[in-house]
């Protein structure tokens, strides 16, 4: 890469810094106990709007995980998420009135506190409905991943979202509060994806699975890209740039091997398709605040319609990560 | 007689005291080197919690940093202090403060108390040293390394470059010659007194200040000159992954560490509970009596490795994404391409799924939609048939049906009138066995019903498109098996090209074909290539036909439905 391109992205970066920095005024403390933080914690971020059901569950997962703080910023929540979450010990919540779509989908208030309070943390952006798995989750902590990323002087930590869907209609199998959702949406796609490199930010770009394959079979570069870098040793300096697809210094977005090799990665476990997805499609095609003129909801609405059922006979069920490492969908790397 | 452990700690020391009180405990005297960048509260509590033990001492602190003397130099304060202090002591155990003992220290004790005069350090001449990261062996004794490579990668590389241009060598001392091994060892008083109390040790010591990781080659160099009883293997299990950094063990290595028998394992991360409550029990305390055994856990470990470095051939995923050229294998496995043989044979494919063990597909990169075998919508992996979705990206869709489908083979049929993306794919992948009937798209177009200038203008088109398909695979870059026959070779004698492709691909029984696949009628064939010249075109891949009018040359009764040979 040559230095005038190196400096363009240099000025990028500080251009969503800036912003990110004037959007603060959007931002309303609710409950801010990151005083709480610890030097050595992991963090949580994360954007949402009317996701009450689904919280119980999400903040369990996580901690269990052994997140210790969970950052939050709620857009406008009129379902009782805000005083859910105002009232976890471990949860600073911050509220947003204004535009979803203006923040650049959140990512512009979530720069900002990361940018004042993630300096120097592992911390991990996802949505409510994403759950990362990691080699050897189920008998290692996060801070294990973490302590041998720094041993091994790496920065960020890549994991493709992996859509997961129920077998038979969506609505077929109501979601209770608190259950694990992969009870329900256990199966996924294994091997329709398809990687590219975007050469100006250095990142991969995956897209498929079962969107692709049922909603944007006659269009697929408008399918939903898949790539996530959700988990980065956070320095005051970074910037998200569009989701947590891509981040900026570009180096952070190199996770990905070159040369034939490994490198470790892990999975989002995406749990969008249950039955509170219709409800929320319908919404968000009204309110437009989704990217690229909500052309997604817009997809799934009309498919939806007339055959709601992802599942085929190629579909796979979901065991654990080691089922997905063999299926090649993410890998341990050198990490043993 | 026992054995005194030198412990060099510099983080991590809530365990760090809990395994010192372990060996202290268990009459293993300590020495412990804390590094000096530590702070002065954490040195002082962690000093304090140990103070009730009088076996275990602190000596002179250094500041330490990786690849650097000061690593010797501390080993050296801390041995020191233990040869003096502690005259019952016959052997001396480096560790760091993440080894964890395995066995229990009585076992440990007793195996070296019958090998009284025995060295276990690992010592290795730099010519026979497969391990070192980066390129540096002999020249860690030969060059200069006055800046560090941890904080100044750059100028350390960039020196480096130079005394190799300049041809610089350093001169290594007389009577030395250089040895590398793990920087965990275990020697004897007699020996390690002799190396701490040589007269020449200045002038060595002076040396080995700018050798690069000289605690890697320090005593492993010198014990050479005073032992001869050298075991040249580390009583400390330590993997190092490619880059030179050692392994971490965690609480589900549990078992594996258990069957290694090795005495001391290291790194161990601090948070691995089970680990340590595990191994620094009384509880479970079995004298095995077992030799060392660390090849299962080497296997694992080497496995790790080979996975970050070369990775699953044939995948590609998020994390494995390699640059043209580095693929190491472009797919996962063999597969069959088949060009006009559908177009010649009319159950082509039944038949073949008949006579070989493998899934065929039709024409897969059908322009109308994605021929997956017995006409399925979605095949292995949730592949759509949508062509769209494959045109996208035709790459990705071929290697991820072939890594879908691992352990069964996948055959295809393939033409000109397919998506040709691929080409250059297909002809440098070593994995692909392409079997051409050069012409045969013609076939379909002679039985068809269309206005012959429609033929015509299709004709030419199909034939423009195969002749740079078959350049593409007779090109000098051409990594695939490729045969090449053109329609007249073939009909000519099917029988023995299609035994050779069944053959390579395995059939299902060993005998020869005792039945072909039935072919189209090609009566009038030449007739009709005669009408393409006659409108000015000029098929030239079918090769040879017999022209004109066949039933006056050539008098051919209808073909029989099968061939029995």
């Amino acid at each position: 890469m040559g230095a005038w391109r190196s400096y363009r992205l240099r000025l990028q970066r500080k251009r969503w810094r800036i912003r990110a920095f004037r959007k603060r005024r959007e931002l309303a403390e609710i409950a801010n106990r990151t005083a709480a933080i610890k030097p050595k914690d992991i963090l949580v971020f994360s954007t949402l709007r009317n996701e009450r059901i689904r919280l119980p569950f999400f903040l369990k997962y996580y901690r269990d995980m052994g997140v210790n703080h969970f950052v939050i910023v709620d857009n406008n929540s009129d379902d009782g998420s805000r005083e859910y979450l105002a009232d976890q010990p471990d949860v600073s919540l911050w509220t947003a009135d204004a535009s979803y779509k203006r923040a650049r989908f959140g990512v512009d208030w979530l720069n900002w506190l990361q940018l004042k309070y993630a300096h120097g943390h592992w911390c991990l952006v996802v949505d409510p409905d994403e759950f990362l798995v990691y080699p050897f989750c189920d008998t290692r902590p996060l801070r294990a991943l973490t302590d041998w990323l720094d041993a091994s002087s790496i920065k960020s930590f890549g994991a493709m979202l992996l859509d997961m869907y129920p077998k038979g209609p969506m609505d077929a199998q109501p979601y209770r509060e608190g259950q694990d959702p992969f009870e329900i949406a256990s199966w996924f796609d294994s091997g329709n994806y398809m990687v590219e490199k975007n050469s100006k930010f250095g990142n991969l770009w995956i897209q498929g699975g079962p969107r692709t394959r049922a909603f944007f079979y006659d269009n697929p570069e408008r399918a939903p890209a898949l790539n996530k870098v959700p988990l980065v040793k956070w320095d005051r300096s970074y910037a998200y740039v569009s989701s947590t697809h891509m981040v900026l210094p570009r180096g952070l977005n190199l996770v990905y091997d070159e040369w034939g090799g490994e490198k470790a990665s892990g999975c989002l476990l995406h749990a969008k398709f249950l039955d509170t997805f219709s409800a929320k499609a319908a919404e968000e095609l009204e309110r437009r605040q989704h990217y690229a003129g909500s052309h997604e909801y817009r997809a799934y609405h009309q498919h939806l319609k007339d055959d709601p059922d992802l599942w085929c006979k190629w579909s796979e069920k979901y065991i654990n990560w080691r089922q997905l490492e063999i299926l090649g969908l993410m890998s341990k790397g050198n990490w043993a | 007689m026992t054995v005194g452990i030198v412990m060099l700690v510099h983080e991590a020391f809530d365990r760090a005291e809990q395994v010192a009180r372990h060996w202290a405990t268990h009459d293993c005297p300590v020495v412990i080197h804390v590094d000096k960048r530590v702070k002065r509260g954490a040195y002082s509590s962690f000093a304090s919690n140990l103070s009730d033990l009088d076996n275990v001492k602190f000596c002179g602190r250094h500041k330490c940093e990786w690849g650097t003397w000061s690593l010797v130099a501390a080993s050296q304060t801390a041995s020191e202090m233990m040869l003096k202090s502690f005259t019952e002591v016959c052997h001396v155990f480096l560790a760091s403060g993440s080894c964890l003992p395995l066995r229990p220290v009585e076992e440990m004790v007793e195996y070296l108390g019958d090998r009284p005069m025995t060295n276990f350090i690992e010592s290795v001449t730099t010519e026979d040293v497969p391990w070192t990261v980066g390129g540096l062996d002999a020249e860690r004794f030969t060059l200069r390394f006055p800046f560090s490579w941890k904080r100044n990668r750059r100028l350390f590389d960039a020196y480096v470059r130079t005394q190799r241009r300049l041809k610089f060598k350093r001169r290594v001392p007389p009577g030395i010659v250089p040895h590398l091994g793990s920087q965990w060892w275990c020697l004897t008083r007699q020996t390690l007194s002799a190396i701490l109390e040589d007269p020449e040790r200045e002038a060595y010591d002076r040396y080995f200040k700018k050798v690069w990781i000289p605690d890697e080659s320090y005593y492993q160099t010198l014990v050479r000159l005073y032992s001869t009883n050298i075991e040249s293997r580390s009583l400390t299990l330590s993997k190092f992954d490619f880059q030179g950094k050692p392994h971490i063990f965690y609480d589900d290595h549990l078992q594996l560490l258990r069957r290694s028998d090795c005495f001391v394992a290291r790194k161990i991360w601090p948070h691995a509970n089970k680990l340590y409550d595990g191994f620094l029990s009384n509880a479970a305390k079995l004298m095995t009596g077992a030799e060392p055994n660390p090849g299962k856990i080497d296997r694992i470990f080497s496995k790790a490795v080979e996975r970050r470095t070369k990775g699953r051939p044939g995948l590609y995923m998020q994390s494995r994404f390699p640059n043209e050229g580095w693929e190491n294998g472009q797919t996962c496995a063999q597969y069959s391409v088949f060009e006009g043989f559908s177009e010649l044979f009319e159950d082509f494919d039944q038949w073949l799924n008949r006579m070989v063990g493998a899934r065929v597909h039709g024409h897969l990169f059908a322009p109308e939609r994605v021929n997956f075998a017995n006409g399925q919508p979605v095949f292995s992996g949730a592949l759509t048939d949508s062509p769209d979705v494959r045109d996208y990206n035709p790459r990705a869709f071929l290697t991820s049906l072939i890594w879908n489908t691992r352990g069964e083979r996948q055959c295809f049929q393939f033409g000109p009138r397919d998506t040709q993306d691929l080409n250059w794919f297909f002809a440098k992948d070593p994995n692909a066995q392409i079997s051409v009937i050069s012409g045969a798209w013609a076939v379909p177009l002679f039985h068809s019903n269309k206005n012959f200038s429609d033929i015509r203008r299709e004709a030419a088109r199909l034939q423009k498109i195969e002749a740079v398909h078959l350049e593409v695979l007779r090109s000098f870059y051409s990594k695939a098996r490729v045969r090449i026959w053109t329609m007249a070779e073939f009909v000519d004698n099917p029988m023995e090209p299609l035994q050779t492709i069944i053959d390579e691909i395995g059939a299902r029984s060993p005998n020869r074909l005792a039945e072909a696949p039935k072919m189209v009628s090609l009566d009038g064939f030449g007739q009709f290539l005669q009408n393409l010249k006659n409108q000015g075109m000029q098929p030239h891949l079918m090769g040879d036909f017999p022209a004109g009018s066949d039933p006056v040359n050539n008098p051919r009764k209808p073909r029989k439905p099968y061939l029995v040979k």
